[in-house]
């Protein structure tokens, strides 16, 4: 579903992906992780241009999205993301925030929109929700209505990019127990997180990344029970 | 005391009442409303314009919108308020006060223009990569997420900026043209009085920016109320 060949990206004088080669299939929850500026974030944010690619090559269904000529808007409608900032929009109600995208790109009526706006948000539990401002919600039910606006979309793929880091402990359980039934519905996702139990949980396939490389990667088990990597042991150690 | 008073009112009625001299000054407020209301009009349309320049990544219109900003900000508006009517509108026939008012627009413009610019550089990064992510254009994601977001830092800036304008149209009489400012300093020739005129003509820009003021905070306000949440 995506394939990543050589992927190089430079900031500045900064090169923070240094050749990166993956790919991922239809239905893969594939979890990142990494020491803070690995690159493992850039790596994801690369996924949707949100970041342009200095050299390489990124296929998303066999279609090369880093070519010039693409449309990158249609792209970006089949992949979900979701920010560590959240990134709610201030000025909508939950409703709007989830709705705009749909009415907008997907040409649904505004009746429809609303109609899948109120499913998404029962599924998340946020239903009473629907008409409050994103200054009214917590930090986790902030990310909750994140999600459902990425998925309002109904993309094939969603990205996120540290999602529980800038929750509150508190809230991390509820915003990691939707991403499980996501991964569970078949959704194929890509993760960059710290969560390590969850990661260990959830995933299909562990990433580790490190100065700009994928160190190693393989199954939970592998990765977290027999690291082949000496980086990748050192990591660990720290974090588990 | 009695003296003074009498005195007062004997100039007051040299200056504003006699020759009907009072219609001069309202028809100068009326020359000082209409071209400021046509400048700022201008000025806005001036200003985005510029400001997407500035904005754009495309290097010619960035090239573009930095020069018109630094040549406008770079010289005094009497010397461009001149040069537009006495250069640029010389063989041109359109009313004194409409030209009066583009180059006060023109002038505005770039003062505008930066003010847009920095409303929209105060809005998150985060934003505009949600509304990108999720699959907006870069005009779709400005009309519908940034700039909704950017008009609230963006509003008490502006009508700082008009009220500076209001103020900037003193000068139109270099151009000929009878506004308040001019009138005042016509009264104070014809009459050889200073004080009269001079104070009455500070008092009527006063109570005209006063009433604007109040009337912009009323909208200021009402756009924080809806905002409250």
């Amino acid at each position: 579903m995506i394939k990543v060949k050589n992927l190089h990206k430079t900031f500045e004088n900064l090169e923070v992906l240094k050749g990166i080669d993956e790919h991922i299939e239809k239905g893969e929850v594939v979890v990142v992780i990494g020491p803070s500026g690995s690159g493992k974030s850039t790596f994801l944010r690369c996924l949707n241009l949100l970041e342009d690619v200095t050299a390489g090559e990124i296929y998303v269904d066999d279609e090369m999205i880093n070519d010039p000529k693409v449309n990158v808007n249609r792209i970006r409608q089949k992949m979900g993301m979701v920010f560590q900032q959240f990134n709610l929009f201030p000025h909508l109600t939950i409703m709007e925030n989830i709705t705009l995208a749909p009415v907008l790109l997907k040409k649904m009526t505004k009746e429809d929109a609303i109609k899948l706006g109120r499913e998404l948000l029962a599924r998340l539990n946020l239903a009473e929700k629907e008409n409050a401002y994103p200054a009214q919600l917590s930090g986790g039910q902030k990310q909750r209505v994140a999600i459902a606006r990425a998925l309002a979309m109904d993309p094939e793929i969603m990205l996120f990019d540290e999602p529980t880091s800038a929750l509150d402990p508190e809230m991390v359980g509820e915003v990691l127990d939707v991403m499980k039934d996501l991964a569970k519905s078949g959704m194929t996702m890509v993760i960059v997180t710290h969560e390590m139990g969850f990661a260990r949980e959830v995933a299909t396939r562990v990433l580790f990344i490190d100065q700009g490389v994928v160190m190693e990667s393989g199954t939970p088990e592998e990765v977290f029970g027999n690291p082949q990597n000496e980086r990748t042991k050192n990591f660990l150690s720290k974090v588990l | 005391m009695t003296e003074w008073i009498q005195n007062f009112g004997s100039t007051f009625y040299k200056c504003f009442i006699k020759e009907d001299r009072y219609k001069l000054l309202l028809s100068g407020i009326g020359v000082t409303i209409k071209v400021s209301l046509l400048a700022v009009v201008i000025g806005i349309i001036i200003g985005m314009i510029i400001a997407i320049c500035n904005l754009s990544k495309h290097k010619l219109l960035k090239i573009i919108g930095g020069i018109y900003t630094d040549v406008i900000r770079g010289t005094p508006s009497v010397t461009q308020l001149m040069i537009i009517y006495f250069v640029i509108f010389a063989s041109v026939h359109l009313d004194k006060w409409i030209i009066a008012a583009i180059a006060f627009g023109i002038n505005s413009g770039a003062y505008v223009s930066e003010i847009i610019r920095a409303g929209i550089m105060s809005i998150d990064k985060g934003q505009t990569e949600a509304g990108r992510s999720l699959g907006l254009n870069a005009y779709q994601t400005m009309s519908r997420i940034v700039i909704p977001q950017a008009i609230k830092n963006i509003f008490p800036a502006l009508c700082n900026e008009f009220i500076v304008l209001i103020k900037e149209t003193a000068i139109v009489g270099y151009v000929g043209l009878m506004d308040i400012q001019k009138a005042g300093d016509f009264i104070k020739s014809a009459t050889f009085i200073a004080f009269m005129p001079l104070i009455g003509t500070a008092v009527i820009y006063y109570v005209l920016i006063k009433i604007l003021t109040l009337i912009l905070n009323r909208i200021e306000a009402a756009l924080r109320k809806a905002d409250a949440r």
